[in-house]
């Protein structure tokens, strides 16, 4: 019995045999075992608690968002870099077959899931309440549960690789390769639980922040008074709503597949592993363009906010973000042109995708021309976002280059593919969330970010992200595609491939100076007292810095467009100030443990679903249950503040300045 | 351009202008807002269900002749089982409608009774469904057989899997108003409750013609 369970442990439970996993296995627990510590030892549990894990505050789960998708980034940056050193020269023998396969599976769930989404949705929550000038989203709690939904999703899919082995099939885990006959393991049903918890979160809140634009602007804030940040948010989350559900019905496919020995994409009894290919990028595509859309609101507010004038052509960046997200919905057959649909389905799907560059072409001139004759600071956000547009433009093209059909023939899966969809999404929304980091920043607590450091990250970033990837367009070129772990001497391959190994180490510099800027600027803190640190024009800036709880002691009431750059615009007139109506109480709603809980349930029953183990499975599930009829019966979920209390706070955050 | 303005919203009775059909915050139309707030994101909520099961009748609809040599629709369905079912929901959608009904006249007692029909209704709905099943499992047709029963399985069941929720959430909503009556918010409980249990006939309307329908003609 114990031998028994001694060599399960061993051989199935805990991957082994591995050095560099054996290294991280170790690095984990060492890292669990000093979280424990120091949480203990400082008496910190009840604070971990009562201050963030039950939370509802948007700006907390915001901040939560942002330092899981850091960690993210680290990770799917160390499986990048592990994927250039094996590739830098011919028949290395530094990651096996199946382990690089594992490698750059996990490479691009991570970065897109696990790092792009995270990153978003913290953005969104930190900025857009404050922008539309609300007090918290919607449905807070709801949004805690997505959050925590997210988490733990994403260390389920992490998880793996210690415990049981990565997936290996790509990241979008095709069948018939992802199906149970040639993938026995358990590493795919990691990945279809890690993805389908923390996808149900991402509905979740896509559903919560189209509601909150929609139902929770301040007083007189019309639509088309919005900031562009909301727009393109708006404009994301709608393509979230009618996107993700598809993704959890093609997961829940493969896992019946698995699990129940269904026949949907297996090659025998009739099933069809092309409509899961079509399925993954009905959802796929639009996942894109998710990631997307908020960069190119960023660097609307961006740009305006640094050019120091208003945002050219306000109308048809709205339109082009709208377009742009209801056309993502009719390009997914571009990914896979070589599959034989024919000449027609190609074709139409080739001028959809290509439509897609008129929207994005009207604003990059839109951006352009707002800089244009701008009083032009040069700091942190605005240098990623003057990167961002030729990047971009390029990456854009190719990408036009890939959509003619008859041409993805030959460019098909090669590593011209590769380099196309990383400078979009690094040159992007890399760049782009980089720089609405940088720029809400001192928003959220209070302090600016070292520029001198920034920008030493800046220019590392960028020119290792053309010294890694313009190599690669050529290397595509040449032949090379996709998903090798080695190639031979004779190819002519390797010239290209050091180059662009030695760009990604210089990306992997860039991270570490911005981990050292962070780490820099807490260490000598210099405090932004206005709560208005770049001269901003939207109402974020006219609360202070970090905001309190409620956010808005008063309501703002709002006409027209950039209202805190046009108030601070009369006053310099010598305009009084509008006089300030009585505060009254305030609603908040009440924070809740059962977020928390209740996702934590889920990891276990995920967990038991990628062992079958039953008796894992069926206290999971009732956990989730029992949770939601917990909260369904708790009607006492929300408070009041005082006045008493919104003076002394107010007066505390006001005194500072 | 207008010139953008901001300003603390006035209060009750405050000084400064207020706009025609101002939202004044605090009061007592806060309460309503944010229990209609609730509603519109089920309406939300409800559109994303809608695309799942798109997804999952799109699936049906592309696998549905993959019988791999396995039993075809037409050899498998019982329709008058099935014009049962179709009854039963449809008359458990009446009854949801007449438990709104008593709500607004402020009929508690007429309320649950009218949910205790819709439950009853909905579990000898799931009751035919279920026995469906088993008996097309001892004909030897299950979800491994062909694509064509994977489909199947995969579309009714996640449709029944939902009445199925429904009638868990429809016996806690059932407590909650014997423990406190008709408020703002077990009013907004019940009528999400009935918008999702409208939404669930809907679908299985279709599930009607484009499985059953569809299979035996």
């Amino acid at each position: 019995m114990l031998n028994d369970l001694k060599d399960f442990l061993l051989n199935d439970f805990f991957v082994t045999g591995d050095p560099l996993i054996l290294g991280s296995q170790v690095a984990i627990a060492l890292s669990i075992v000093a979280i424990v510590f120091v949480l203990t030892y400082f008496k910190k549990w009840k604070w971990l608690w009562t201050e963030w894990l039950t939370t509802v505050d948007h700006k907390r789960i915001g901040i939560m968002y942002i330092i899981a998708s850091l960690l993210m980034l680290f990770r799917g940056g160390v499986d990048a870099l592990l994927m250039r050193v094996q590739l830098a020269a011919p028949q290395l023998e530094f990651l096996h077959a199946d382990h690089y396969n594992q490698i750059f599976t996990t490479h691009g769930v991570i970065m897109i899931l696990f790092m792009a989404m995270p990153l978003m949705f913290g953005l969104f929550n930190i900025v857009l309440p404050l922008q539309i000038g609300a007090r918290d989203v919607a449905y807070p709690f709801l949004n805690a549960l997505s959050f925590w939904l997210f988490f733990w999703g994403a260390m389920l899919f992490n998880v793996s690789f210690v415990i049981g082995g990565s997936p290996d099939t790509g990241w979008l885990a095709y069948p018939p390769l992802s199906g149970l006959q040639l993938s026995p393991g358990v590493g795919q049903d990691f990945y279809i639980w890690g993805i389908q918890i923390s996808g149900i979160g991402s509905l979740a809140t896509g559903i919560n922040f189209v509601a909150t634009i929609l139902k929770m602007r301040a007083p007189g804030m019309k639509l088309m008074d919005m900031p562009m940040f909301a727009w393109s948010v708006l404009a994301s989350c709608v393509t979230i709503m009618f996107a993700f559900p598809i993704l959890t019905v093609t997961l829940f496919l493969l896992f019946l597949d698995r699990y129940l020995g269904a026949h949907f994409f297996t090659l025998d009894a009739g099933g069809n592993p092309m409509m899961y290919i079509n399925l993954i990028w009905m959802w796929g595509h639009p996942e894109v363009y998710i990631v997307i859309l908020p960069a190119f609101g960023i660097f609307s507010e961006v740009v305006s906010t640094f050019a120091r004038k208003k945002l050219f052509g306000y109308k048809s960046m709205v339109f082009a973000l709208m377009s742009i997200s209801v056309a993502s919905f009719f390009t997914w057959a571009h990914h896979f042109f070589t599959m034989g649909s024919g000449a027609n389905v190609n074709a139409f799907f080739a001028i959809t995708t290509m439509i897609i560059a008129i929207p994005t072409g009207v604003k990059v001139f839109n951006w352009l021309f707002t800089m244009f004759r701008g009083r032009i600071t040069f700091s942190t956000p605005m240098l990623w976002t003057i990167a961002f547009i030729p990047c971009f433009v390029i990456g854009g093209m190719t990408g036009v280059l890939l959509s003619v059909a008859p041409a993805d023939f030959q460019f098909h899966n090669s590593y011209f593919l590769i380099a196309h969809f990383h400078q979009v999404l690094i040159g992007g929304v890399v760049f782009g969330y980089f720089a609405g980091l940088y720029y809400w920043w001192p928003k959220l607590f209070g302090f600016k970010l070292h520029e001198g450091l920034g920008k030493w990250a800046f220019w590392f970033w960028n020119i290792g992200f053309y010294v890694c990837f313009m190599p690669q367009y050529v290397l595509g070129l040449m032949g090379m595609t996709r998903r090798f772990n080695e190639y031979d001497f004779d190819m002519g391959w390797q010239p290209l491939n050091i180059v662009s190994t030695v760009g990604a180490f210089l990306m992997g510099i860039a991270f570490i100076f911005q981990v050292w800027q962070i780490a820099h600027s807490i260490k000598f803190l210099k405090k932004e007292k206005t709560g208005d640190a770049w001269d901003g024009r939207t109402l974020e800036w006219s609360i202070p810095s970090p905001p309190p709880v409620y956010n808005f002691a008063r309501l703002p009431q709002v006409s027209g467009r950039d209202p805190w750059w046009e108030e601070k615009q009369r006053i310099a007139r010598g305009e009084q100030p509008s006089p300030l109506p009585p505060l009254e109480p305030i609603h908040m709603p009440k924070n809740s443990g059962i977020p928390f809980i209740m996702s934590f349930f889920w990891f276990v029953a995920g967990f038991g679903f990628v062992w079958d183990w039953k008796w894992m499975i069926i206290p999971g599930l009732a956990g989730v249950v029992i949770c939601m009829l917990i909260r369904s019966f708790s009607y006492d979920t929300d408070y009041y503040i005082s006045v008493e209390e919104i003076e002394r706070t107010e007066a505390k955050l006001r005194g500072a300045y | 351009m207008a010139h953008a303005t901001i300003s603390g919203a006035p209060a009750h009775g405050g000084q400064g202008s207020v706009p025609p059909g101002h939202h004044v915050q605090g009061g007592h139309d806060e309460h309503h807002d944010h229990e209609s707030l609730k509603t519109f994101g089920f309406w939300m909520f409800l559109i994303t269900d809608c695309i799942l099961f798109g997804t999952l009748f799109a699936t049906y609809l592309v696998l549905r002749f993959n019988t791999s040599g396995g039993p075809t629709a037409e050899e498998l369905f019982q329709m008058p089982i099935i014009i049962a079912e179709t009854f039963i929901l449809l008359t458990s959608s009446f009854t949801s409608g007449l438990a709104v009904l008593e709500m607004k006249k402020g009929n508690k007692k007429g309320l649950i009774g009218w949910l205790a029909v819709t439950a009853a209704l909905g579990a000898a709905f799931i009751a035919l469904e279920v026995s469906e099943f088993v008996h097309l499992v001892h004909e030897g047709a299950t979800i491994s057989t062909s694509a064509f029963l994977s489909a199947f399985f995969t579309l009714v069941g996640t449709h029944g899997l939902h009445v199925t929720v429904g009638l868990v959430w429809m016996i806690a909503l059932m407590i909650q108003l014997a423990q406190r009556g008709i408020t703002p918010v077990t009013d907004r409980k019940v009528t999400i409750i009935s918008l999702y249990w409208h939404f669930l006939d809907v679908v299985w309307i279709f599930v009607f013609s484009l499985v059953y329908l569809l299979g035996v003609m």
